[in-house]
């Protein structure tokens, strides 16, 4: 087996081309649902974030768009953004604007992953070893 | 990324974390995705263009024709109150751009490697290496074979003496989950050490 250092170029360029990594690049048919946008105005909507839909509005609220309408079905129960766009069978990209939009509306509530330092909370990484013992 | 808005009050919505799974081109990512989630791995499709690409990786892709990268992403309900979710990374190295945006939040990672082709996941070792990201090594043995010993694996890969190198089975629930709990093990001890520092 090769040493790693072995290949230089390989492992040296790769990590450094990983620029910054947000949504640059990304675009076209998709983003016809959300009026050619492509970016979130927030950045409240990570891939685990979970998305759960609000008590509507008294009078029903505003009108939504048919995406908005399907994203609400599925979010009766709590749901993850990226659980959420495979459903949908849509980017993440997309689907996060869309949410922006519900949470601007006030139709979801959101819940942001558990914050992750890198000085873990032990309760939390106990709770995760014990599920997956019981894998 | 967490906003302090009112609309963004908690609900009662299981917590959730994520671990990455990383590694070079076609070494078993999804395989191991698969093999310990409860759901069949999901996918989902982000569309791109040439923009988002460092310019080195335009090579085989044409010209604004868009294009997109899979990301798969397993699921396993740890207790009712916590998800862990496992996301494949996506291994052709055009696409580490993404790598950011999914390290951010991680618990931590597997990197698999595949001993036939060790270097086409050094790249992954250098990310999480930099970013002070923890990860095991797993050695993902393609026909159930495992050539190399654990420790000729880590002085190949120019890993320290206390990173763990796991010979697994990308394909099998029980190995993948061995990996893992390597890996939370190695969280919890950092985690007591960084909490009861040991007397000078
Ligand atoms: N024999 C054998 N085949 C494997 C094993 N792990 C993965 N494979 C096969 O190898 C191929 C690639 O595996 P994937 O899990 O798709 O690899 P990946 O890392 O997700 O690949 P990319 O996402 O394309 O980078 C598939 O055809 C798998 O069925 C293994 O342990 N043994
Ligand atoms: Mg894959």
């Amino acid at each position: 087996m090769p040493p790693r250092g072995a290949v230089p170029s390989a492992r040296r360029t790769a990590a450094s081309e990983v620029s910054g990594g947000d949504t640059a690049g990304r675009l076209v048919r998709p983003f016809t649902l959300t009026g050619g946008r492509t970016q979130p105005e927030r950045g409240d909507f990570t891939l685990i974030t979970m998305v759960t839909a609000a008590p509507p509005p008294p009078g029903g609220g505003a009108r939504l768009q048919p995406e908005h309408t399907r994203i609400l079905r599925l979010c009766r129960e709590p749901v993850v953004v990226a659980e959420l766009a495979t459903r949908l069978d849509l980017p993440v990209s997309v689907v996060s604007i869309l949410l922006c939009d519900l949470l601007a509306a006030e139709r979801i509530v959101v819940q942001p992953p558990r914050a992750v330092s890198r000085t873990l909370d032990l309760e939390l990484l106990q709770k995760v070893r014990q599920g997956l013992d019981r894998l | 990324m967490t906003g302090s808005d009112a609309t963004l009050q908690k609900v009662s919505a299981p917590d959730t974390v994520k671990i990455l799974i990383a590694g070079g081109f076609g070494v078993g990512k999804t395989t191991m995705v698969g093999s310990v989630s409860e759901i069949v791995p999901l996918r989902t499709e982000e569309p791109l263009t040439t923009a988002g690409l460092g310019i080195d990786d335009l090579n085989g892709i044409e010209e604004k024709k868009a294009t997109t990268v899979a990301l798969d992403f397993g699921r396993i309900t740890v207790s009712q109150d916590l998800v862990l979710y496992l996301f494949g990374t996506p291994g052709q190295q055009r696409f580490w751009f993404m790598w950011n945006d999914l390290a951010v939040g991680a618990l931590g990672a597997v990197v698999l490697v595949d001993v036939r082709r060790p270097e086409s996941s050094f790249a992954a070792i250098d990310f999480f290496e930099r970013r002070k990201i923890p990860f095991v090594i797993g050695v993902n043995g393609f026909y159930g074979e495992h050539p190399y010993e654990p420790e000729e694996i880590r002085e190949s890969l120019a890993l320290p003496e206390d990173a763990q190198v796991l010979l697994c089975d990308a394909r099998e629930r029980g190995s993948c989950r061995d990996v893992l709990i390597a890996l939370i093990d190695q969280l919890i001890a950092t985690t007591a050490r960084g909490s009861h520092p040991s007397p000078p």
